[in-house]
């Protein structure tokens, strides 16, 4: 059967060029927009990042049609089961608690490290205050490692923290911060060691869309096996990122 | 926007600034201005009615509706309004799929309710998920309207109730003793008197409304509080304009914007309350007839 749609989904790759613009079925993703390089917001207003690119890239496969919509990462399941949107596809890390909730396709990408970042290398990750995200596996990790957690809605918030003395210390997907320690002169930088966390990112879906799970989960293989999503990741996560 | 800005990272001051200002998010940025004023406008009659009616019916004399009249004011100021921000939306999507679900698929066999799950047919979605992305705006920005004129209808109500009660007895009494109907006394005298009455606790209610717009956040539209703070936050090198936290900046313009809303409507409320104590048996109607 999974090779049945594994050659369907392959020519569908060869096919789809041709029909682009006639697929059938609507599919919502949704998606955070505030998570670079992951998802984010760009300038024009669109979103845009690596979920952007595989996203557009794996409804070409399975012959969807795609819209992309926007919503707080607070209550992005909530709106996924009420039925706002299909899919999401937003950085989300495979774990138990949320697979009792929803559904979630193969990872797309390997399990991620976090990090941690601050402002001086002489932190206490042990006992000190680590902002974190909220309803994320880093918020999960902190709160049961015994530091203080402080929680914000968005990623940004998390870093802000750090910035203006709220927190010692962020904990997040070491491939988003990797930009503001590069980019901040030296003021920010990585301490203590990286975490494994979660069983990779996947898409999340409602448990009743068994059809919709099995298409794009046939998607992601045909791109895993081609090599492209190797491609991609390096793209958007440089050359260290860990790849399949 | 301008022919100069299709390299942003050779541009500096000002014309850095003037691209910068002139992405297409912050357009969507300024429109978001007009979405909030908007939803105002709109709010401001849909919860004056509910609250009219809902007036209306805690005084009537059938008990059943006075029931609902009272009960409705009493639920809503009791219960956080956060509360129904998030359950009259989530209710009304339900509910109208579920009437649709009844309509356009009447062979469907499977609960609506799988788990968390709330599945109905595709056909029965509201809106459809082939529909535009516009189109789905609008529905939320219908359904938070519904949700505010729902909740502040209530305390329009109860305002609207208390100025129906502090209209001069001595009226309603020489109404009746000119033979008026109970509905004709309502409508002719009691109803053109009770604005000036209103009027402070209505425009109180309007500041409340103000202030309130950023929860349409909450309710999934993208206002300007979102894009203050999406606008705002620090940007990596991902972003074709890298910037620093500007999030203060952002809502200092966002006070500004506040501030002067609400000093126009202080300005308006004011002349409104002039022109409806005109010709009143009160103490600002009475000034006005002495200085006349």
């Amino acid at each position: 059967m999974k090779k049945l749609i594994l050659t369907t989904a392959a020519l569908a790759l060869s096919a789809g060029m041709a029909t682009a613009a006639s697929h059938a079925t609507t599919v919502r993703l949704g998606t955070e927009g505030a998570y670079p390089p992951y998802n984010y917001i760009d300038d024009n207003g669109e979103v845009a990042g690596f979920e952007r690119e595989l996203g557009d890239k794996l409804c070409e496969l399975a012959e969807l049609t795609c819209e992309w919509v926007t919503n707080d990462w607070d209550s992005i399941i909530p709106n996924l089961v009420s039925g706002n949107y299909d899919v999401i596809i937003a950085g989300m890390s495979i774990t138990d608690e949320r697979d009792q909730v929803i559904d979630f396709t193969q990872n797309y990408l390997p399990p991620a490290t976090s990090a941690y970042m601050a402002m001086s290398d002489d932190v206490d990750l042990d006992s000190g205050v680590i902002s974190a995200q909220t309803a994320t596996i880093q918020a999960g990790y902190i709160a049961e490692s015994g530091a203080t957690l402080v929680e914000f809605a968005t990623p940004d918030e998390t870093i802000a923290a750090v910035k203006n003395g709220e927190a010692d210390a962020v904990f997040a997907d070491k491939d988003y911060l990797v930009p503001y320690v590069a980019e901040s002169g030296g003021d920010l930088m990585f301490v203590g060691p990286d975490v494994p966390l979660g069983g990779g990112v996947g898409l999340g879906l409602r448990e009743s869309d068994t059809e919709l799970k099995g298409k794009l989960d046939a998607a992601i293989q045909v791109l895993k096996d081609d090599g492209s999503l190797n491609e991609m990741i390096v793209k958007w996560f440089g050359p260290d990122a860990l790849t399949y | 926007m301008f022919s100069y800005c299709t390299d942003p990272q050779t541009l500096e001051g000002l014309a850095w600034m003037a691209c910068y200002l002139t992405t297409g998010k912050h357009l969507l940025f300024y429109g978001s201005f007009f979405v909030v004023i908007g939803l105002m406008f709109v709010t401001v009659p849909c919860a004056l009615a509910m609250g009219f009616a809902g007036a209306l019916a805690s005084r009537s004399q059938i008990a059943p509706l006075r029931w609902i009249g009272k009960s409705y004011s009493a639920l809503v100021r009791g219960v956080p309004d956060i509360a129904f921000f998030l359950f009259v939306p989530l209710a009304l999507d339900q509910g109208l799929e579920w009437l649709r679900l009844k309509i356009k698929c009447p062979d469907w066999d499977q609960p609506i309710r799988q788990g968390n799950d709330f599945v109905v047919c595709a056909a029965a979605k509201l809106p459809l998920s082939s529909a535009p992305q516009w189109q789905h705006e609008v529905y939320g920005i219908v359904l938070a309207i519904a949700a505010f004129s729902f909740v502040f209808g209530a305390f329009a109500a109860f305002v609207l109730s208390g100025a129906m009660n502090a209209v001069p007895r001595a009226q309603l009494e020489t109404a009746e003793a000119y033979g008026m109907t109970r509905r004709q006394t309502t409508w002719r005298i009691l109803v053109p008197q009770m604005w000036v009455y209103a009027l402070p606790g209505l425009s109180n209610l309007w500041m409340i409304l103000i202030k309130a717009t950023p929860l349409l956040f909450i309710l999934g539209v993208e206002d300007i509080v979102y894009w203050a703070r999406e606008l705002g936050g620090h940007k990596t090198g991902a972003y074709d304009y890298p910037h620093g936290d500007w999030r203060l900046w952002y809502f200092l313009a966002l006070l500004v914007f506040y501030l002067s809303l609400t000093r126009v409507s202080e300005v308006i409320l004011g002349r409104l309350s002039r022109r409806l104590s005109r010709g009143q048996a009160t103490m600002a109607g009475e000034e006005m007839r002495r200085a006349a």
